[in-house]
């Protein structure tokens, strides 16, 4: 009876290999620097930190979600209509977190405008889905996804970072937690003393634009491989 | 006629939907290791491009709007019709190569397929729903966003197929060095910003 209830929760089971499935993405194995998946929306929305973060939510929910679905159906799914009804269960789950954005955060649904949008044909999506979904369990799936839209939202959060702090001085603008950290103390939202010790940085335009984030994730790129040397020859 | 031209090169050259916009990156990067077959994608690119903006401006106008066919309001319908009917004009243009010419589709291989989840033909819809464009305007931003990602790939094929005999720091060889070089090209483009097209032709 009690062996019985153990095989009933063994299909949730969280061990070693799923742990893996979580933590591999996040550097040997990320979406953005080695597989090179979903790297448009890693390029545009990175702009400021706050609206990258709640891309990055709307991107886990989204590929965790529809790596647990397509599993769930991947012994029904003919191939040769796969993609369609891929695409159909992505396109309605992008349907469902842009509703939801528009209803509870309006201004950063009209800051990231079309690429929620472009959630739908976000190479990470459709990549996992092909390449892990439908091959693996349910549960298994919903873990790779999880951890594969952590190591997309690992790039996205260090990228944003270093653009808006050296684009606008400021950090999670938008967000409750915005503060401003360099520029001129004027500016800065809670009214430190007008000593601030690098009042002398103006802003730099060039972080702003979607350029300024090419560079950046190039270096990520170079910085990880130089650590990590088995990751060189790939791509 | 005017107005054609005019959104035609801003989508081209001035907005490219790769160098301003960063659209369709993972097969520009994935693609553009030959020249030749940068050149074939590209040119399915612009097919399929020029065909679905208009088709999704139709679609959008007369099926999804109050004031339609139907005569409720359907935009919540809006991603997955549009994500159908690229998927569906992907397969025709699959099927015509493959017919047409059987070496490009076996050097394509599996990004023809991928042109369905290409960001840059989707967002071109998307872009051509949040500018309300009209239909004469809808017609030359797919041709000339097609256009412009083409000539974009095309480019950043043939400096990758000279960058192979330079020396660059191993970490750095391939991605990176990639990232960069689109980073450089995307400054460049940045310097046509400003134009005004429709000035030109006025004068």
């Amino acid at each position: 009876m009690t062996e019985n209830k153990v095989n009933k929760l063994s299909f949730l089971a969280f061990g070693k290999k799923e742990r893996r499935l979580i933590t591999e993405p996040i550097n040997d194995n990320n979406p953005i620097t080695v597989q090179i998946l979903g790297v448009c929306s890693a390029l545009a929305v990175t702009s400021m930190m706050w609206p990258s973060i709640v891309m990055s939510v709307a991107v886990l929910f989204v590929v965790a979600f529809s790596n647990f679905f397509t599993s769930l159906l991947r012994k029904y799914i003919p191939s040769q209509v796969r993609m369609i009804v891929q695409l159909v269960i992505i396109a309605f789950l992008v349907t469902v977190v842009e509703l939801f954005l528009k209803a509870y955060s309006f201004p950063v649904w009209k800051q990231l405008s079309v690429f929620i949008g472009l959630i739908i044909t976000n190479c990470i999506v459709m990549g996992r889905l092909e390449a892990y979904a439908m091959a693996n369990t349910p549960w298994k799936s919903f873990l790779d996804g999880i951890g594969n839209s952590l190591g997309y939202g690992v790039i996205l959060v260090v990228i944003s970072f270093f653009r808006e702090i050296l684009g606008k001085g400021t950090l999670m603008a938008g967000s409750p937690l915005e503060v401003k950290l360099i520029g001129k103390s004027s500016e800065f939202l809670i009214n430190t003393a007008d000593t601030s010790w690098l009042s002398w940085y103006s802003n730099n335009n060039l972080m702003v634009l979607p350029v300024a984030a090419m560079f950046i994730l190039a270096i990520i790129i170079w910085i990880q491989r130089s650590v990590n040397r088995k990751l060189i020859n790939i791509s | 006629m005017l107005d054609f031209i005019n959104t035609f090169i801003k989508a081209a050259f001035i907005e490219n939907l790769v160098l301003s916009y960063f659209l369709g990156m993972c097969s520009f990067l994935a693609v553009s290791k030959s020249v030749k077959t940068a050149t074939g994608l590209g040119l399915a690119v612009i097919f399929v491009q020029g065909i679905t903006i208009p088709v999704n401006w139709l679609i959008s106008e007369y099926l999804l709007v109050e004031t339609g066919v139907f005569g409720i309001d359907l935009t919540f319908l809006r991603f997955i019709l549009f994500i159908a009917v690229i998927a569906s004009m992907v397969q025709l243009v699959e099927m015509v190569v493959e017919k047409v010419s059987p070496a490009l589709y076996n050097s394509l291989g599996i990004f023809l397929p991928l042109i369905t989840v290409n960001c840059a033909i989707l967002g071109g819809s998307l872009f051509m729903i949040s500018r309300e464009y009209n239909f004469s305007q809808s017609v030359a931003f797919g041709l000339g966003g097609g256009m412009g990602w083409a000539l974009a790939i095309i480019a950043i094929a043939a400096i990758r197929e000279k960058l192979r005999y330079s020396n660059i720091p191993a970490p750095l060889q391939g991605l990176g060095i990639a990232f960069i070089i689109t980073g450089l090209m995307g400054m460049a483009f940045m310097s046509l910003m400003g134009i005004d097209p429709a000035a030109f032709f006025t004068k």
